[in-house]
């Protein structure tokens, strides 16, 4: 039997996830599969399309794993659009000239931004916000223009506007209803939601019709309005609505509905059996749908119906949870109360900007939909009440009134059937998540990876991790976070006792809250939280036994047990006389040199007894530790900056010694590293690190929670253009926070991995200062500044603390089992074979 | 286990230094003989423990600088190389049974000096 060969036309995110069901089903191999895609890349992640604007790549957003469809034998037209569809003849023309048949044809060609027809919108700067071209356009305009607009306040259009404001332009929002999100909002929430937008600092224009964009003053353009004001911006983004791409559809006279989009039945089949329309193309009983989830499912009824299955669409949930940074809003069912009967509940502390709103049925039984906004934790245990048609508690208000004395009337997870759909973006039940932690699934990370839930728009995170913990009780496991035998807590909590008891040593600290003596485990971190609360001389007596090797030596220990020695040269700038000098000890002591990767000079092969001489000579040059033995400050890399190089725009070089110096020897449950770049070319590779600054025309961008290392992560940008006061107070605030609440040897990226609330979460901490925390993680950093020392100086001044470096207590004889031999004329450790050799010569 | 006793004039017994050049739960190593031995005092400061300073797995005379302290109930120090445990009473390796390290007697004479019997 010959293959049946399916054309898509669109290779977006619905036509993308329609090929992986179809190939990843029992009869994929009865088809070929062909699809035409008019963007110049595979599908990508658009509901994510704002992260390109915090660092994210095109290749970061893609959907479609290297290979996948060369293993699939699927072919891709890229960069092809689709012309014309001849139904007599079942064939495809596309632009390149194609023409190709098919046995079944499936439209996926997604939408377009609607631009209401006013004068002037083709100018110079005017965008609408769709496709990762249209990103790049954007950031090309921003980098030169001052102001910007967004034509639309729905989500958004709000997403829109808060990238508008991350570039650092003046960002206004231009709505033409009363209120913002109308859709989803009523009157009151959109009063406390307007509070929350402008507070971000977008500048919102209700009931503000656009009717001329014309030359502006001082800007590219000026929007003039009909009730004769003005404004002048440069970049305007038209963000008011979608509209179905039904025109292929429409020429090949396939049904179309009267407001636009392709007519089809509950198996996804258009108006001619042989053509399928999914996804926001698609009208389904009269309703376009403008979100993924549903198209997700109309590429599961498709490719079903294709394999002879007989499973319908029924339409879908609407409900949207904002994802916007500072600002959390989300509507479900009949938010706006339009069913006859419902009755409404509503919650409004104007002072803290909170407004909730139950929708219930006439009986007051059943929810039918609601609004959350300032505080919308509740959305996912409200959304799967009304959903499941659970009944209400008593008095339903509890579920919407502040819990001020901790007896929450919640929904327990428990309570949901298996057939609860927790995850809406991928369709993953309640069921699905319990399958997968009994199979072994105990992280929140293992679970998305097994059942891809809560790697859509992510609002489903936090209700999946209430599922797992409940089946893991179920299962009778323990989420064991001890942070060893000796303590049955975690380092955050060791950490809070620490602080707020005053514990100053291990001793006293085991002796009331652990049991036993300690072990490598415990000994290093609790020595590490010491030194980040009280900033000790890290080998006074009680604490030099907690220290890890590295730290009691202060040095790297090497394969051999000799040790390496890292001077601090802060920024990667150093004179060619402190050169000559480093050069000049290196061949002294006969150590293997060598330039690290972290811009400054490493010394090997340093034995014990020979690290205070070594030192002596480094300070009495001016040179201090580096602390790359430490979990604490690293390096603070950065590029030649402003003062040489001809594009920069700032002093990096200043800034980054400035970093350095303040922040080295800050002790951290991992070590951080820094790098500043001089402009957004970016050498310092900033954007790789814990903390990364790259300087703006109008400031400096900070960037956070980067890495290299095993598993790199791109930094996220925290905040733009600041001063550097301002960039300052930031980056002590972020450090402190996490000195607080990272596990042990969890570097920054993996803590805002795990952070709940991510990014948006540590801005409302640091920014905001939504825990009232930022005046003592400031004072506590400032207690680190002012009380560093040099730990090096500090042990050579005392003979005491000397005598603990050499090898043998009782002789003056070094270690015969460190050998050295030749190599590119330098020192390298011997082999075992090679020592042998040794021994016998010797 | 060390025991306190007076001083007897053996070859065996060698001097090391005085219980008070130890820091509680810190190590140092000492030549006895040919043999480099780790010297651990530790819990509250009463007992002292000595082994063979050369890690097996690591390979380098590294054991008296790792930490010491227990694992249910047993007294170990942590190889600073690649953290495998080393019971200090047995000498035997908590991570890869055929791996033991050398053990010591030793004990604290009245003057509070540390002896190790070199075996
Ligand atoms: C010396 C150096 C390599 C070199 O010759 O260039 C080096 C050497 C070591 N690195 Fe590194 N790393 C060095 C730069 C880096 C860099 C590059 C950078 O800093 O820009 C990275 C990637 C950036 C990053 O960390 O995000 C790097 C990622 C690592 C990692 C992986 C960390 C991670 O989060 O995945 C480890 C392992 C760990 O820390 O657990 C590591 C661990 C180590 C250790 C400590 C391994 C060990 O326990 O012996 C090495 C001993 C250092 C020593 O003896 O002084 N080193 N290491 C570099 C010292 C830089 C400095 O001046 O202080
Ligand atoms: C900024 C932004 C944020 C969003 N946030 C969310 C969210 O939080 N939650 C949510 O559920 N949804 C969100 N959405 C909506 C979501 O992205 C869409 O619902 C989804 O992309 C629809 O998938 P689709 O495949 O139908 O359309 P698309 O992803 O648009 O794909 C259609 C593709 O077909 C191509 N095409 C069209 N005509 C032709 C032709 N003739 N020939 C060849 N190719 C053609 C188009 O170029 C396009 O690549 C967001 C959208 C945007 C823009
Ligand atoms: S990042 Fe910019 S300023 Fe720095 S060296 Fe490179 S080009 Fe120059
Ligand atoms: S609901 Fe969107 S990721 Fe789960």
């Amino acid at each position: 039997m010959s293959k049946q060969r399916i054309v898509i036309i669109g290779n977006g995110m619905v036509g993308h996830r329609f090929i992986e069901f179809l190939v990843g089903s029992e009869k994929s191999d009865d088809f070929e599969v062909i699809t035409f895609c008019e963007e110049p890349r595979y599908a990508y992640d658009r509901v994510h399309l704002s992260a390109f604007f915090s660092g994210s790549t095109a290749e970061d957003l893609s959907l479609v794993e290297d290979g996948f469809y060369e293993q699939h034998g699927v072919t891709v037209h890229l960069n092809d659009k689709a012309i014309s569809i001849d139904r007599d003849n079942n064939t495809v023309k596309s632009a390149q000239g194609l023409e190709v048949s098919y046995d079944k044809l499936i439209l996926a060609t997604g939408s377009y931004p609607f631009v209401p027809p006013v004068p002037g919108k083709d100018r110079k700067g005017c965008f609408v916000y769709r496709t990762i071209e249209d990103l790049e356009g954007m950031t090309a305009a921003g980098a030169k223009g001052k102001v910007g607009a967004v034509v639309g306040g729905g989500l958004l259009g709000l997403e829109a506007a808060k990238a508008l404001k991350d570039m650092g332009l003046e960002t206004h929002v231009i709505e033409f209803a009363p209120r913002l999100m109308a859709v989803q909002v009523d009157e009151g929430g959109g009063a406390i939601l307007r509070n929350k937008i402008e507070e971000i600092g977008v500048r919102v224009h209700t009931s503000k019709n656009t009717v001329n964009i014309t030359d502006g003053n001082s800007t590219i353009n000026r929007m003039e309005f009909e009730d004769g004001e003005s404004l002048e911006t440069d970049l305007i983004v038209f963000s008011a609505g979608i509209r179905p791409r039904d025109e292929l559809a429409r020429d090949c006279g396939l049904d179309v509905g009267s407001r636009g989009g392709i007519e089809i039945n509950n198996q996804c089949q258009t108006s001619d059996p042989d053509i399928y329309a999914i996804g926001e193309c698609a009208l389904w009983n009269n309703q376009i749908f403008g979100l993924v989830a549903p198209g997700y499912s109309m590429a599961q009824v498709a490719v079903d119906h294709l394999q002879g299955k007989q499973e319908s669409f029924t339409g879908a949930d609407m409900s949207t949870k904002l994802k916007l940074m500072g600002v959390d809003v989300a509507s479900f069912g009949d938010a706006l109360g339009i069913t006859t009967g419902c009755r409404n509940y509503t919650y409004i502390d104007e002072p803290t900007g909170i407004y909730k709103k139950l929708v219930v049925s006439h009986d007051g039984e059943h929810l039918l939909g609601g609004i959350l906004i300032g505080e919308a934790d509740a959305y996912g245990n409200l959304l799967q009440m009304m959903l499941n048609d659970m009944e209400l508690p008593e008095h339903p208000d509890v579920l919407i009134l502040p819990d001020r004395d901790g007896s929450a009337v919640g929904l327990g997870v428990d309570a949901l059937p298996d057939s609860a759909v927790i995850c809406s973006c991928n369709n993953v039940t309640k069921g699905d998540l319990n399958a997968a932690v009994q199979a072994g699934c105990t992280t929140v990370g293992a679970l998305k990876s097994e059942t891809n839930a809560g790697t859509g728009c992510g609002g489903c995170v936090a209700l999946m991790t209430q599922v797992m913990n409940a089946e893991m009780e179920n299962m009778g496991m323990e989420v064991n976070t001890d942070l060893c035998e000796h303590f049955p807590y975690t380092r955050q909590d060791l950490y809070n006792l620490i602080r707020v008891e005053e514990i100053k040593s291990f001793e006293e600290l085991i002796e009331k809250h652990g049991t036993g003596r300690g072990c490598d485990i415990c000994k290093p971190t609790v020595g590490s939280i010491l030194a980040s609360c009280w900033n000790d001389y890290v080998l006074e007596k009680p604490h030099a036994g907690l220290q890890d090797t590295n730290d009691r030596y202060l040095g790297n220990m090497q394969k051999d047990g000799t040790y390496s020695v890292i001077p601090r040269i802060a920024g990667g700038e150093i004179t060619p006389e402190k050169l000559t000098i480093l050069g000049n000890i290196g061949s002294k002591y006969g150590l293997y040199t060598k330039i690290t990767g972290g811009q400054r000079i490493d010394f090997f092969g340093a034995r014990l007894d020979q690290l205070p001489d070594i030192w002596e000579e480094l300070i009495d040059a001016g040179f201090e530790s580096g602390h790359a033995y430490a979990k604490s400050l690293r390096t603070v890399k950065s590029c030649v900056g402003s003062t040489w190089c001809r594009y920069g725009v700032d002093d990096s070089v200043g800034l980054a010694i400035e970093l350095e110096n303040r922040y080295k020897g800050l002790r951290a449950p991992h070590k951080i590293k820094f790098a500043v770049s001089g402009c957004t070319r970016e050498c310092a590779e900033a954007q790789s690190k814990d903390i990364g600054v790259i300087a703006t025309e109008n400031g400096w961008n900070l960037y956070v929670c980067g890495n290299g290392g095993m598993k790199p992560r791109h930094a996220d940008l925290f905040a733009s253009d600041l001063d550097k006061e301002t960039l300052i107070k930031y980056i002590d605030r972020v450090l402190m926070f996490y000195v607080r609440t990272g596990d042990r040897l969890q570097r920054t990226s993996t803590w805002m991995e795990n952070m709940e609330g991510g990014l948006e979460y540590l801005q409302q901490v640091v920014i905001d200062d939504k825990l009232g925390l930022c005046d003592q993680l400031e004072e506590e950093m400032s207690h680190i500044v002012d009380t560093y020392q040099c730990e090096w100086k500090t042990t050579i001044e005392d003979p005491e603390k000397v005598k603990r470096f050499r090898h043998f207590i009782n002789s003056d004889k070094e270690d015969n089992n460190v050998v050295f031999v030749q190599e590119r004329d330098q020192i390298r450790p011997a082999t075992e074979e090679e020592k042998i050799e040794f021994r016998k010569v010797g | 286990m060390n025991a306190v006793v007076e001083k007897i004039n053996s070859e065996d017994w060698i001097e090391i230094c005085a219980l008070d050049d130890l820091i509680i739960n810190d190590g140092v190593c000492a030549l006895v003989g040919d043999d480099q031995v780790a010297i651990f005092r530790t819990g509250r400061g009463d007992e002292v423990y000595a082994i063979s300073n050369f890690d097996p797995i690591g390979k380098a005379s590294v054991l008296s600088r790792g930490i010491v302290g227990d694992l249910n109930g047993r007294p170990v120090v942590a190889s600073p190389l690649y953290k495998q445990h080393f019971d200090l009473e047995t000498g035997a390796c908590l991570e890869d049974e055929s791996e033991t390290v050398k053990t010591y007697e030793t004990r604290i004479t009245k003057s509070g000096m540390i002896e190790v019997k070199n075996s």
